[in-house]
């Protein structure tokens, strides 16, 4: 089983395996916090629901941190071995049928931004400025406020729209390109699954922006 | 007719006198070449000329110039095989191109494929993978009666569209990561998918997985590069059966014991 992990083709699965509990994960966190644009008590409630569940935080937060971990450490093995086998670029690029996506070619580009993101974005957030507020008599955390806070800036907006397209060209190739990986792909399944990973990526992002710019366009 | 006009191509190709020299491009003018020949043809001619002048003439791969041998192939403007999808350089033709235009002919790059000379590389790294598993055991002897096999025709498909690799390394050359996933999924699909192949099919996809990855290789990161580039259009359905076998082989793999008799 080592020779497995250690294989090329193993270490696809290493990736598709770690990338679905975060494809998930955004999932997720993007309806939850979709909250935020009907109520901000039941976007509070919401979130202190989850830290008060101690056990299931532990849980959810160890998964997350081990498969980003490992995520990102494959594919810095994988992109170092990939490109001490292609010796040289060519002169020209290829255009026309014999093209591939811009997002397909980048993934390590756009997963090192968004990296960064989930850095800063904890910052910013998990381990951000305290508020608090009481809902129907529970004194919990403001996160809303924080977030209105946040979101009235325009640096902070664009940050999140850049990082946000980013996120979806990186899960347009990734939710497909698991299905390959996982060895899932058949010939009449291939069409509808670029379609299929398309639109599970407008659904994430198209989510996440509306919360940004929501609190930038209107909220104020 | 206004098509059958000859073109004048000026080719920008790459001259490597060998595997350790230092290479580099060299520009040269394809005159009045007709759009019915083939790219090797026009090639040929330009050698041509390129001899009378007391010079070396470019080296590339060819053998059958049908499209069926798998030796030809170099990058034209990036694009492996040239601009045309499933087909060999061999069989593309100048009527694909336009008067005036400036092409770049550049060898297939990957550390796996060493430059031998000019556009011409060295593919033995795909034979050691064929040598590792890509074959069956039994000695099959002459050509059995065809329906004393049954094979259900999906699977024969599969097999037959999966046979249909030359081997010619445009997956390689068109890959980003120099991954020769597609060939070695099509080997081990093509094999899996046949009762005669199947006896053998876990032991095949370790080994063939474990010498693609000796020789250098990169990992697929499913750009669909490979399959694009094809002459032979070999669908990424195949690296999904490759990994799968491969998961399967290695989850199950058996070992040969003392007292299993002499086989």
């Amino acid at each position: 089983m080592l020779d497995f992990l250690k294989s090329t083709v193993g270490r696809k699965y290493i990736m598709g395996l770690t990338g679905l509990v975060w494809m998930g994960f955004v999932l997720a966190h993007m309806a939850g916090n979709m909250l935020i644009l009907f109520s901000t008590d039941a976007f509070n409630a919401y979130g202190h629901a989850i830290v008060s569940n101690k056990p299931l935080l532990f849980v959810a937060e160890t998964v997350l941190l081990l498969t980003l971990i490992v995520h990102v450490t494959t594919a810095i093995s994988l992109t170092i071995e990939n490109r001490a086998a292609k010796k040289s670029r060519y002169a020209v690029q290829p255009t026309g049928v014999k093209s591939t996506s811009w997002a397909s070619r980048n993934m390590g580009f756009q997963g090192s931004l968004i990296l960064c993101f989930i850095i800063l974005h904890l910052i910013t957030f998990k381990y951000g400025a305290h508020y608090e507020t009481t809902v129907n008599g529970v004194v919990m955390r403001d996160l809303a406020k924080l977030m209105f806070e946040v979101f009235t800036q325009p640096g902070y907006v664009i940050w999140y729209v850049v990082c946000l397209i980013l996120l979806m060209f990186h899960l347009s190739h990734g939710v497909h390109s698991v299905f390959q990986s996982f060895g899932f792909l058949e010939r009449k399944m291939q069409a509808g699954l670029k379609t299929f990973a398309w639109i599970y990526a407008l659904i994430v992002v198209g989510g996440f922006l509306s919360q940004p710019l929501y609190v930038f366009f209107i909220h104020q | 007719m206004d098509n059958k006009k000859p073109i004048n191509l000026t080719l920008k190709v790459w001259r490597q006198q060998n595997t350790n020299s230092d290479g580099k491009f060299v520009e040269y003018d394809a005159k009045t070449v007709s759009p019915d020949a083939s790219f090797l043809e026009m090639l040929d001619a330009v050698n041509e000329e390129i001899i009378k002048k007391g010079d070396e003439p470019i080296s590339f791969d060819h053998d059958c110039r049908e499209g069926i041998c798998g030796s030809c192939g170099f990058m034209i403007n990036g694009n492996a095989h040239g601009p045309q999808k499933g087909t060999t350089i061999c069989q593309l033709h100048m009527r694909n191109f336009k008067d005036g235009e400036k092409l770049v002919l550049e060898p297939w790059s990957a550390k796996a494929f060493p430059i031998m000379k000019d556009l011409m590389v060295d593919r033995t790294a795909f034979d050691r993978i064929i040598s590792s598993g890509g074959f069956i055991s039994t000695n099959t002897g002459s050509a059995a009666e065809a329906n004393s096999t049954p094979i259900p025709k999906p699977d024969a498909d599969e097999a037959f569209l999966s046979a249909a690799c030359i081997g010619c390394g445009a997956c390689v050359a068109s890959c980003k990561n120099a991954s020769a996933a597609l060939f070695t999924s099509a080997k081990i699909s093509h094999l899996a998918h046949l009762p005669q192949g199947a006896v053998e099919k876990d032991k095949r996809a370790l080994d063939m997985v474990a010498q693609m990855d000796a020789e250098g290789f990169g990992a697929c990161t499913s750009t669909g590069a490979c399959s694009a580039a094809c002459p032979k259009e070999i669908s990424l359905i195949n690296i999904a059966k490759m990994n799968r076998e491969y998961l399967r082989a290695s989850i199950t793999k058996k070992q040969e014991m003392a007292g299993g008799g002499e086989g």
